[in-house]
């Protein structure tokens, strides 16, 4: 249903896979390791993310998903790691130059710009693409207006696409919970991502809400977009994900696919064994 | 696209406003030249409330120095435009025989470049502070240029210390001193009157601006960095260079309109750049409602016209009061009751941006 | 060098006075987020509010020794400007605890500028003379001296503290105020009243602010209405660079300034070759807050928050 409906900007401009090319990987890390004063939040984790593959990150509370995520939008930095984006080098040391370079994220606890329209917030997603300054807003020039145009159109395309489009005017603040989550994603697929990374987007959904996140993740893996999922609801990544990674006490303990890593006992004992989280 | 602005705003009929705008002081002067004055003063801290509010209003940073800036702009003309350097430095007073002028027009773009040199300078070291230490922070700036203005009559006297600067000139425009009076034939234009009109046309220009900014991707950018910096960070913006084009931006306003203050009082001392005036600022832009241009306008004129205005009809008060209470008292007692009875009142100020954005003119729709 | 000790000394002093100001601030600050602007007009309510107390017991009690009166005056004082800002606290910012920030902050300006003027109307805008209660012969101490009055103060701060920080270690109510200041949401469910430990913190605030304001009074031999303005805007700055939010950053910062100030009045003529004399002592606090917020953005105490993403 999308790939027609789907305004041809969401796809990035590479094909498909064939067995003949190297394998695109979005992100490659390795050897990433970060400790916090005496706890060790994550030891050499590596990880491999294919173009348009949807990748969930699990693993019990406290067992360093987010601190990965901080570690690889540039919020901390890690004691050691080398890090790929798209078969370049990236260094995530200013958290600016994350979203330039192609990786977008959301929020665990939801960070919109609560006093902006809906609208407004997705804009601002667009400013990383953009490139008009203070002399264009003043004096109004051509150039200006064309992409202000162009930034607003795009806005309401993504607002559209996620489905609060009817919501553009509203103060982001106003917007109920799943909404807002939405309105996140938006934003965060202004920026023309590489990579988006998701913060346990369905924290706080009920299951109406969870299918339709489930239902949105689908049309942007469709559009060829590569999602980083970190999620509590183990059901909801073994049925959407392509490729799984498993944290526990920040080692990597299972990679694989969800029913490979379903299977792993050290998943199981993780999860349900003694010592529980 | 001002006709949109206004009248999306409620405004209904902009050309009414603007009209009355421009009788006001003719209708003023017949009560006398002081309310004039007043409306004169009004403006400027209108001038002044809209550059604070691209600081605070926009981009979210709470600046209680920000009356540096105005006297930056008010020494700027009171140096360049007076015999006090002539006066004291016969270097200077050989190099320029028929003393120190400036026009206008070379004014109102040094002014404003100057300032937003210190706007930049002092907010640099900002950037990384958290909310509350970069309001004592930027407090503490107001603070030193303050004393540093009352101290450098020595060892150079550069300043004129809190003797302060004198025999500032008028305002020239296209030839026509401010100071003289204009005479029409059928009506008679007052000095504060014609320096009136040039203030209005500078607080006219101002708002424009701030519409503009406010509505584009840099005004934007500075109300993301608001509303949460680390998301904003996350998407991309530079939050560094946005905080510093804000400072920059803000202060010139502050700039301008000190230097049109020294020209229109003929004297400058540091005793105006109080930390006091940095506070009133602020709560004209809170009082009024941060980041909505309306309710900014309308806490600078309340804030500054209402007291000035009180001290002509505070006779009767002060003798009921027997003498406890004149007209600076009262003016002290309006303002802390006005700021605490409208906090409480109106927390988000007496008109801030309206709350369901859903009748708002969206970006991209208003324009042409 | 003799001037070195004795600006030591007065260093000290003045620091003293700075802390227990700073501390006000510091404890507000941690608890609700607010810059109290109207902390440094309790001070000068309260050393008011003690002159008006002596200059009514003194004929009434001529022969009592100084400090007594003192004593009874800082008391009284103390609890009149408990009440003032339990006052404050409850009609102007209790209803803008969940207001937008800049709220609350407009209301504390407003309500300092009131506390002057209305100081102004009830006590008369001139300069008057506070009492001295103790004797002024100064003690030798070395090349330098000290007064009695500044050992007096020295030992009340030193008093005031040791109190203070029983008062937050070792009681219930000091607990319920760690616990509020860290976690409000929390420590409201384990049954501590955010209200209760809020007004706790106001009411301490004030009588610390009233010690400094007698004492300010009692060492300079003044008082105004204008006199809390100046000083609460120090102390303020000295619990920012102490660290905000920690008690003993308020103190370290008290102190130092203090130290600063006085060491830096003395020798800023020499250390500058005569470019910048001592009215530049009064932005001495705002340079050394720059430059240690450069260095150490939260403060010499402070604690390095990292925001939870």
């Amino acid at each position: 249903m999308s790939n027609a409906n789907t305004p041809a900007s969401f796809a990035p401009t590479r094909g498909g896979e064939s067995l003949s090319k190297p394998i695109d990987w979005v992100l490659n890390v390795s050897g990433i390791s970060k400790r916090f004063g005496g706890l060790q939040a994550l030891s050499d984790v590596s990880m491999q993310i294919e173009r348009g593959q949807v990748y969930g990150l699990i693993g019990p509370n406290g067992a360093g998903k987010t601190t990965f995520f901080n570690v690889i939008t540039g919020l901390y930095t890690p004691d050691s790691g080398q890090f790929e984006l798209a078969g370049q080098p990236y260094q995530p040391t200013e958290v600016h130059r994350v979203a330039q370079a192609g990786i977008a994220r959301t929020f665990q606890n939801i960070r919109l710009f609560a006093e902006m329209t809906a609208l407004e917030n997705v804009m601002v997603g667009r400013h990383v693409r953009t490139h008009s300054g203070l002399l264009g807003a003043i004096f109004r020039t051509r150039k200006f207006l064309a992409e202000e145009a162009a930034i607003a159109q795009r806005a309401r395309e993504l607002l559209d696409y996620v489905g609060i489009g009817a919501f553009a005017d509203y103060k982001s603040r106003t917007l109920s919970y799943g909404d807002q989550r939405r309105l996140e994603i938006a934003r965060a697929l202004a920026t023309d991502p590489q990579l988006i990374a998701l913060d346990e987007p369905a924290a706080g959904m009920n299951a109406t809400e969870k299918v339709q996140l489930r239902e949105l993740i689908d049309k942007i893996r469709r559009d060829q977009r590569t999602v980083l999922l970190i999620e509590h609801d183990v059901k909801l990544v073994m049925g959407l994900c392509d490729r799984v990674t498993v944290l526990d006490y920040g080692k990597v303990i299972a990679q694989g696919t969800p029913a490979e890593v379903q299977r792993n006992p050290q998943v199981i004992e993780a999860y349900l064994g003694t010592g529980a989280h | 696209m001002t006709h949109t602005f206004l009248s999306k705003r409620g405004l209904g009929q902009p050309w009414l406003i603007f009209v009355l705008a421009l009788a006001l002081p003719l209708v003023l002067q017949s009560f006398g030249n002081a309310w004039v004055r007043i409306a004169d003063m009004s403006l400027l801290y209108v001038l002044l409330a809209l550059g604070l509010n691209i600081v605070v209003g926009y981009a979210g940073l709470l600046d209680l120095g920000y009356v540096a800036f105005f006297a930056v702009g008010a020494y700027l003309f009171g140096l360049m435009a007076s015999p006090h350097l002539t006066e004291t430095f016969p270097l200077i007073a050989s190099l320029f025989p028929d003393g120190l002028h400036m026009s206008l027009w070379m004014v109102l773009p040094l002014a404003a470049g100057l300032a937003g040199l210190f706007g930049l300078m002092l907010g640099a070291p900002t950037l990384k502070l958290r909310g509350d230490y970069l309001a004592i922070v930027t407090l503490g700036f107001g603070e030193i240029i303050r004393v540093f203005l009352n101290n450098l009559d020595y060892p150079v006297n550069i300043t004129n210390g809190p003797k302060g600067l004198g025999q500032i000139d008028a305002v020239t425009v296209f030839g026509y001193p401010l100071s003289r009076r204009l005479d029409l034939g059928f009506i008679e234009l007052p000095s504060v009157t014609l320096y009136y009109y040039l203030f209005l046309a500078l607080v006219v220009v101002s708002v424009v601006l701030c519409a503009r900014l406010e509505h584009s991707r840099i005004g934007r950018a500075w109300m993301a960095i608001r509303e949460d910096e680390i998301a904003a960070k996350a998407m991309g913006l530079n939050t560094r260079n946005l905080k510093l084009m804000a400072f920059g931006m803000g202060a010139s306003f502050g700039g301008v309109s000190g230097a049109m203050f020294a020209s229109f009082q003929g004297f400058v001392s540091p005793e105006s750049f109080s930390l006091m005036e940095s506070v009133m600022i602020v709560a004209m832009v809170v009082l009024g409602g941060l980041g909505h241009l309306p309710g900014v306008i309308l806490g600078a004129v309340l804030l500054a016209a209402l007291p000035e205005a009180l001290r002509y009809l505070a006779g009767p008060l002060q003798e009921m009061s027997g003498g406890r209470l004149d007209a600076a008292i009262l003016r002290q007692l309006l303002i802390a009751l006005a700021m605490i009875t409208i906090m409480l009142w109106r927390p988000r100020g007496l008109w801030p941006t309206p709350e369901h954005g859903k009748n708002l003119p969206t970006v991209g729709g208003g324009q042409a | 060098m003799d001037v070195l000790l004795q600006q030591t000394i007065n260093g000290l002093v003045l620091g003293s006075m700075y802390a227990l100001v700073a501390l006000g601030y510091t404890m507000v600050y941690g608890i609700i987020n607010l810059i109290n602007f109207a902390h440094g007009e309790v001070l000068m309510i309260g050393a008011l509010c003690s002159w008006s107390v002596i200059g009514w017991l003194q004929p009434l009690l001529p022969n009592t020794p100084g400090w007594v009166i003192l004593l009874i005056s800082m008391v009284v004082a103390s609890a009149a400007a408990a009440a003032l800002n339990f006052a404050i606290e409850k009609i102007a910012y209790r209803p803008l605890r969940h207001a937008p920030k800049l709220a609350p902050l407009i209301t504390a300006i407003g309500m300092s500028i009131l506390l002057q003027t209305l100081a102004m109307i009830v006590w008369k805008p001139n300069y008057k003379s506070f009492p001295t209660l103790l004797p002024s012969t100064p003690i030798a101490l070395g090349e330098a001296v000290i007064t009695p009055t500044q050992i007096m103060i020295l030992a009340v701060t030193a008093m005031a503290l040791a109190v203070l920080s029983w008062l937050v270690n070792a009681t219930q109510l000091g607990r319920a105020m760690r616990a509020t200041a860290e976690n409000p949401r929390v420590a409201s469910l384990m049954g501590v009243k955010p209200d209760t430990v809020i007004s706790a913190t106001f009411i301490i605030g004030a009588v610390l602010a009233t010690i400094a304001g007698v004492m300010w009074a009692s060492n300079y031999g003044t008082v105004q209405h204008a006199m809390g303005f100046l000083p609460g805007l120090k102390a303020f700055t000295a619990a920012v660079f102490g660290g905000i939010g920690n008690l003993a950053g308020a103190v370290v910062g008290g102190l130092l300034l203090g130290l600063i100030e006085s060491i830096g009045s003395g020798y800023l003529g020499e250390l500058t070759g005569g470019v910048l004399g001592s009215h530049y002592t009064d932005i001495l606090a705002f340079i050394v807050l720059i430059v240690v917020l450069t260095l150490r953005p939260s403060g010499l105490l402070g604690e390095r928050v990292a925001d939870r993403a």
